[in-house]
């Protein structure tokens, strides 16, 4: 058995389709956060979770610093319970607060948490007291109208 | 009336008849697998026939589909005023449906084909049964080589079919039209996952692969021992091929990308 041509062109095809996928995987794909390593689970309850997925980021000052778990509606309180997978490596005082945010005017909904001042840091199992829930925008233009409409009399009269 | 009956009844257990055959010749097939890794010259020759060979065809349809991509993303993307996510649009249809799927569809055309021909003429000549007369099994010999040459050379061809594809989508974009280019990689960066869309990507071009492959040497080892008979074999190879890429690009999508 020696080495022909052949050898060479198959290996360089080889050599080329893996180039292809270390690019892919390098340049064009980011590695997320291995599901089910090293994090633990708070739980959090809104009132209103708006469009919030499964898997969404949770970030904190900008930086992603875990995942949405799971989301379920609790039949007793008519909240919605979001279960938060922090990475184990960021640690937060029990009385962080956390409120759903929009990335910019229509892009996904993440969790922001905004830590508070306590001493004592959240463990696995804990619940978030403090929740803000997302903005619903028929609501707010809904209040916008109103406002208006309650303005528009007073704004009249005044002119008069 | 009758007669017509008669056709789709002999159409349909032909059918089946095929598909158990093809099950039971799949099976032998991986059974003699062992023998084209020990003697890898032979399935290194297919890699070349199948792989190498079908190298310029993927690459050029490549750059060109990320060509389109890049015009018709960023038409579509600038009416919302978000054409820097151009990179992501690029490379997420290119690594989850176009790269696999064109890329089969192209490696069944250029490679399967090819080796249902092959084998065909070797049927049609007697070759697999003279070799059968000397104790060499031709499955073994023959079928298994081309099989593995095809399983390994597909996920790498549609590798580079979707590098190629972003490569051509970052020319338009960027070069041609002046989306910028940090927004063009940071935002792709930003939402292609590595696991969710690569790798699930991977897995179905390599199912294309085992697809494609298998129906291409099984229509060659099955077809008619005639001149008309491979040519029919050979249009089978192309036409089957493409209605399973299809069908399992559905299949796996559902259960891979469901938006959880």
């Amino acid at each position: 058995m020696s080495r022909t041509t052949l050898d060479l062109w198959v290996g360089l095809f080889v050599a080329l389709g893996f180039a292809a996928l270390v690019f892919l995987a390098v340049k064009v794909g980011s590695y997320t956060d291995a599901p089910g390593g090293a994090t633990y689970t708070v739980e959090a309850a809104f009132d209103n979770i708006g469009g919030l997925k499964t898997r969404a980021p949770v970030k904190s000052a900008g930086v992603v610093v875990g995942r949405v778990g799971g989301i379920h509606f609790d039949s007793q309180s008519y909240r919605a319970i979001v279960r938060l997978d922090l990475q184990r490596r960021y640690e937060f005082p029990v009385d962080t607060s956390a409120s759903i945010l929009t990335s910019g005017l229509l892009g996904e909904q993440y969790i922001g948490l905004d830590p508070g001042a306590d001493s004592e840091i959240l463990e696995d199992g804990d619940k978030l007291q403090i929740t803000q829930s997302a903005v619903v925008l028929e609501k707010l233009i809904g209040q916008f109208l109103f406002n208006k409409a309650a303005e528009t009399p007073t704004h009249g009269a005044s002119a008069q | 009336m009758n007669a017509l009956l008669r056709r789709i009844g002999a159409m349909t257990v032909d059918g089946v008849w095929r598909l158990g055959f093809m099950a039971r010749f799949f099976l032998a097939l991986l059974r003699c697998s062992g023998q084209s890794f020990r003697r890898l010259p032979l399935t290194i020759r297919e890699i070349y026939f199948s792989g190498v060979l079908s190298l310029l065809i993927i690459l050029v349809s490549g750059l060109f589909v990320g060509l389109v991509l890049g015009l018709q993303g960023y038409d579509i993307l600038q009416r919302f005023g978000s054409s820097d996510a151009l990179g992501i649009m690029v490379a997420l249809s290119l690594l989850r449906e176009l790269g696999p799927v064109v890329a089969g569809l192209l490696f069944a055309s250029r490679a399967g084909s090819a080796v249902t021909a092959e084998i065909g003429l070797m049927k049609t000549t007697e070759q697999l049964q003279a070799m059968d007369m000397m104790a060499v099994n031709p499955i073994a010999r023959v079928v298994a080589p081309r099989f593995w040459g095809g399983v390994i050379s597909m996920p790498l061809l549609a590798a580079m079919f979707s590098a190629m594809g972003i490569f051509g989508g970052w020319l338009i974009g960027v070069v041609a039209i002046g989306v910028d280019d940090g927004a063009f990689w940071s935002q792709m960066r930003a939402s292609v996952d590595f696991r969710y869309d690569i790798v699930n990507g991977t897995i179905k071009s390599f199912v294309f692969g085992v697809a494609v492959s298998l129906i291409a040497v099984f229509e060659g080892y099955d077809c008619q021992p005639t001149a008309e008979g491979v040519s029919r074999a050979i249009t089978r190879t192309v036409v089957s091929s493409a209605l399973a890429i299809l069908a399992l690009d559905f299949v796996l999508t559902s259960f891979m990308f469901r938006g959880l």
